[in-house]
């Protein structure tokens, strides 16, 4: 498979017994087990969503089979099972983000939520005419239309920090644009389209500096790497449970006790009230004020359990691996005639962007796809970074854990397959 | 992959490499853009009609190898014909692209437009396939914006 120019890759490192013990985590995953048209699933498309494994699985499934009742509102056996559980996912994400306090996590459907309730209940509440949001230009859309959709309502405006070639944010510029006017800052921790990571403390503590509050969208990092908000000091934190091996419809909000404290609830309904009458409502203590109507509880279970399943694995582990395929597949990729790639930053998470000269990276996803290899092909939600770059789409490989060498050289034999193609 | 090369034939990967009317119409009256919001791909659709029929048709655009073929060979079939028989080659090209696999009927009056079907055989290209036509109709019923959603 491996072709004359990859040569030199054979004499890459592919890694020590850590990797093995990582490579027999796939065995975990009944998702990764399967074969399309006979050929095995190669599943490269973990920054859009990664697989599940059978534990969260199962306790979805215990849940439903065992405890299913409603939270905080019943005095029967289950529910008080449910809400224990409930709870304990909660907790669990707590010490996951190396929070103070459990009432500073607030369940939502997942990151894009997170910012959507940020800011309507911050933004909304303290941005004035005048006023200045500030964002990179590395967001996702989820990271962008929300704050514009609240500086239209408040005349406020949206600023953008660029960034370089290589898809690094420009310091300089980021801190060039931070001014007292600027209340509220939102960021990607690792960029969704380029791998780019950001130097989150250092961005916070600039911004704090000019009194600004501190979003940071987590959904590309809890996946990858430890996270620790206190040491981010950060205002809030979002992340998405389906990025991170947790079900779908759920993730989380980390908010600092005392702001949350002064922000009014974005939706109204049961559960997110202390007592109400037809003249005035008095709102739950946190999070609950945050959390209207039924939540996802087995959601949140399944989350919990996903976050007991990378505890037992690492972060160090899971970083190390990654950053080996990371370096492979960069390699191994750039050697590939007529091959760019897209976004070089230095400090980087398993995310490798692509275009390829003279096929449109949709051409790239449907063939590659026929050999059983799913990767992103698209604008990943992030259409300015496609304008930085000049293009309107890329190919995307994304690796988690559970990835292989062998993964990257199967991509690597049919990229040029697709070069083949189109020859 | 012989299915592959079912989606992708010759005149497809011919046409997307040397895409024909492929140029800005300055002087077109009527001007449509098309966009395809799953993937960001853009397309204007040059047109002059005279008299109820189409004397001349362009494109600009970037998108993938089926849309920049289906675009091309697009504006090579349309050429000369009246706007009636325009919007019945629509009609005759999106059941070939959206037929089930395997009940698939090749319209004589499709012409080198049958080449595109192996599409329906990827129901998440038709789109892709169809952004051209979509984006003519447009320009045709004096409309400056759509997309294929
Ligand atoms: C960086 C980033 N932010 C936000 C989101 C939105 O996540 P979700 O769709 O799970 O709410 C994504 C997902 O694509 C992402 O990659």
């Amino acid at each position: 498979m491996i072709r004359s120019g990859d040569m030199e890759l054979q004499n890459l490192p592919k890694g020590d017994d850590s990797v093995k013990d990582l490579l027999q985590t796939r065995d975990d995953f009944p998702a990764l087990q399967q074969s399309l048209q006979g050929k095995p699933l190669v599943y490269l498309d973990n920054a859009a969503t990664t697989q599940t494994p059978r534990s969260v699985i199962e306790a979805i499934k215990n849940f439903y089979e065992c405890h299913k009742a409603n939270v905080h509102r019943g005095v029967h056996q289950l529910s008080i099972r449910a809400t224990k559980q409930y709870e304990q996912a909660r907790s669990k994400v707590q010490r996951l983000l190396g929070a103070k306090d459990a009432h500073e996590i607030v369940f939502v459907r997942g990151a894009t939520e997170g910012i959507n309730l940020v800011a309507n209940s911050y933004g909304l509440q303290h941005l004035q005419a005048g006023d200045e949001v500030l964002i990179t230009e590395m967001e996702h859309h989820s990271n962008i239309v929300p704050w514009q959709m609240v500086c239209e309502k408040r005349g406020a405006k949206l600023k953008v920090a660029p960034m370089n070639e290589k898809g690094e944010l420009l310091v300089e510029e980021y801190a060039r644009l931070l001014n007292p006017k600027t209340r509220m800052v939102a960021l990607a921790h690792i960029s969704n389209a380029l791998g780019t990571i950001n130097p989150v403390a250092e961005l916070t503590a600039m911004a704090h500096k000019q009194g600004a509050v501190v979003l940071i969208d987590g959904a590309q990092a809890v996946p990858h790497m430890a996270v620790d908000v206190l040491d981010l000091d950060c205002d809030f934190y979002v992340f998405s449970s389906h990025k991170a091996f947790g079900p779908t419809g759920i993730g989380a909000l980390y908010g600092k006790g005392a702001l949350l404290e002064t922000m009014q609830p974005y939706q109204g309904g049961g559960d997110m009230i202390s007592s109400v009458t037809f003249d005035k409502t008095t709102y739950n203590r946190l999070p609950y004020k945050f959390e209207a109507g039924t939540p996802n509880v087995a959601g949140a279970i399944g989350l919990g359990a996903a976050i007991d399943y990378l505890g037992a694995i690492g972060y160090d582990a899971i970083a190390a691996h990654e950053q080996r395929l990371l370096e492979y597949g960069t390699r191994a990729l750039a050697a590939i005639d007529g091959l760019r790639i897209i976004g070089t930053a230095a400090a980087k998470a398993s995310v490798i962007s692509f275009v390829l000269e003279g096929v449109h990276p949709h051409d790239i996803g449907t063939i590659v796809d026929q050999e059983a290899i799913a990767i992103r092909a698209g604008h990943h939600c992030a259409q300015p970074t496609m304008q930085h770059f000049g293009v309107p789409a890329t190919a995307r490989a994304s690796f988690a854990f559970y990835n292989s060498f062998e993964d990257i050289d199967r991509l690597v034999a049919t990229i040029h397959k697709v070069q083949e193609v189109f020859a | 992959m012989s299915d592959l090369r079912e989606l992708y034939q010759e005149v497809i990967i011919d046409h997307s490499k040397r895409p024909r009317n492929f140029h800005v119409m300055p002087d077109a009256k009527q001007i449509s853009v098309g966009h395809n919001p799953l993937c960001g791909d853009k397309m204007t659709v040059f047109l002059k009609v005279d008299d109820g029929r189409i004397t001349d048709v362009s494109f600009d655009g970037t998108g993938c190898a089926i849309s920049m073929a289906s675009a091309s060979l697009m504006t090579e079939s349309l050429k000369g014909k009246s706007v009636a028989e325009a919007v019945q080659l629509f009609g005759m090209f999106h059941e070939l692209v959206t037929s089930e696999p395997g009940q698939i009927k090749i319209a004589e009056a499709l012409g080198k437009l049958a080449a595109f079907a192996g599409v329906c055989e990827f129901p998440i290209r038709v789109k892709c396939a169809s952004l051209a036509w979509h984006t003519l109709r447009a320009a045709l019923e004096g409309k400056q914006e759509t997309t294929t959603e």
